[in-house]
């Protein structure tokens, strides 16, 4: 843990890992998408159009589950003050809004469709576009403060803050009655979903978390060289 | 506990004798309340529905109008600096500036709610709820500005910013609210289930807002 957190090595861990991290994460989209187009029925009630669950759910997925890393290392960041968990949660804050722009996106057109509207304000949508702009509110904090140590101060709080919303968000809909249906994989008495349909979905949230531990490398890698290149500017004008 | 409410009546002293601070928040109220009937159309039958969350809505956004001064002029002129060097923590220095913010600005706001109501046509049975959520939910709401601004006490332009960061979080306030406010059948029993989330979202702010606001505020200070 201690040798990780030299900025110097996790970069070259990255760089050594993030091949097979990214022929993983083909592999696996190969696989899930193969599972969800083609060998998964289609709905007895929604027809075709139950495949744009392949590519919402594991979004809204990884909407949740970035927030959590994101929180998580700003927790590690107050702890710790190591810089390179603030790198990893100013990272992180992007791809996860990009997630949750997917999930809201891929929602409204699978909305329209099914409930006969683009957008409902019911418990689950509006608390997942409050955590859009929980996402949109953490990265202007970096934007708006100039001095980087001191936006990655105010910036732990902002996370940890709006980490309140999270559970909002997962039990949303088991809290209130929503147009939205409930949680079917992950429940206590098992998931509720046709093994055919099962199998592809586990696959293709697979992908996506491999697809965000592939991206996150690779911003956080360039995040630390922009950090050098800043320090090495600053050495340099403060020679001259 | 007397450097708390010697702090909180200094704010409150500068806040009513600066003017601006709680006649723009009302004025602004006033603004909402009356250019709401003239938007919708006179329907009394539309606006007694509505009425509950167009207050809602017209004293959220008089809260955030005033949220980004809770800590602003006392950061510029370096009194911040003096109270954090004092012998309060800064938790609590937090907490007593978000009770002044809620005794200028956002109570009074809540207590005129009611009364602009006649203009909207509010139901008069939901006058009395409408009042007692105000007056618990107005508290959440200064709190919460409190952080937003401390979050942006030294930024020039944190307007905008406070707006984004504090929005998410008023949300749930806004949504118990309206519906606390709205019980049809209050009656006797005016604890609803909204009305009693709405607490503990007042309570819980109360206690993690100072928190978070204090922490915000030493990476300023340092």
């Amino acid at each position: 843990m201690q040798t990780l957190a030299n900025p110097a090595r996790f970069v070259g861990l990255a760089n050594a890992v993030l091949p097979f991290v990214w022929v993983a994460t083909i592999i696996l989209f190969a696989i899930g998408l193969y599972g969800a187009i083609v060998t998964s029925p289609p709905d007895y009630q929604q027809g075709e159009t139950v495949r744009i669950m392949f590519v919402h759910v594991p979004a809204a997925w990884l909407a949740l589950m970035v927030y959590t890393v994101m929180a998580l290392a700003s927790a590690v960041a107050i702890v710790f003050r190591h810089p390179l968990a603030d790198v990893a949660a100013k990272t992180a804050a992007p791809i996860g809004a990009t997630f949750t722009f997917l999930a809201l996106a891929t929602g409204s057109l699978w909305g329209k469709p099914m409930w006969g509207a683009w957008w409902v304000w019911d418990a689950r949508l509006t608390s997942m576009f409050v955590l859009f702009l929980l996402y949109i509110g953490y990265m202007a904090v970096w934007q708006a403060i100039d001095e980087p140590h001191r936006a990655a101060l105010v910036a732990r709080i902002v996370a940890l803050v709006g980490f309140v919303n999270i559970p909002i968000v997962k039990f949303s809909v088991t809290w209130w009655n929503s147009l939205h249906q409930p949680a079917s994989v992950f429940r206590i008495d098992g998931p509720t979903i046709a093994p055919s349909m099962l199998w592809p979905l586990l696959v293709m949230g697979l992908a996506y978390t491999l697809l965000f531990l592939a991206l996150h490398l690779v911003s956080i890698r360039a995040e630390v060289t922009a950090r050098k290149i800043r320090q090495m500017r600053l050495a340099e004008i403060g020679e001259r | 506990m007397s450097l708390i409410l010697a702090l909180i009546r200094r704010d409150l002293t500068l806040a009513f004798r600066q003017g601006g601070g709680v006649g723009t928040a009302l004025g602004f109220f006033l603004t909402v309340v009356v250019l709401l009937p003239i938007g919708l159309g006179p329907d009394q039958a539309l606006l007694q529905r509505l009425a509950p969350g167009a207050l809602w809505i017209a004293l959220l956004l008089a809260v955030l109008l005033s949220a980004d001064r809770i800590f602003q002029q006392d950061y510029e002129d370096g009194s911040l600096d003096i109270m954090a060097m004092g012998p309060m923590p800064l938790e609590l220095v937090a907490l007593a500036k978000a009770i002044a913010h809620w005794l200028a600005s956002s109570l009074p706001l809540a207590v005129a709610a009611p009364l602009l109501g006649f203009l909207i046509n509010l139901d008069p049975a939901a006058i009395l709820p409408l009042a007692l959520a105000m007056g618990l939910g107005s508290v959440a709401l200064s709190l919460l500005a409190s952080i937003g601004a401390a979050v942006t006490v030294g930024l020039r332009r944190g307007g905008l910013l406070v707006s984004l960061l504090i929005l998410p979080l008023y949300v749930p306030v806004l949504i118990f609210g309206v519906s606390a406010s709205t019980a049809p059948g209050a009656g006797p029993d005016i604890a609803t289930p909204s009305l009693l989330i709405l607490s503990a979202m007042a309570l819980a702010s109360l206690v993690l807002s100072p928190l978070a606001a204090a922490a915000a505020l030493r990476s300023y200070l340092k």
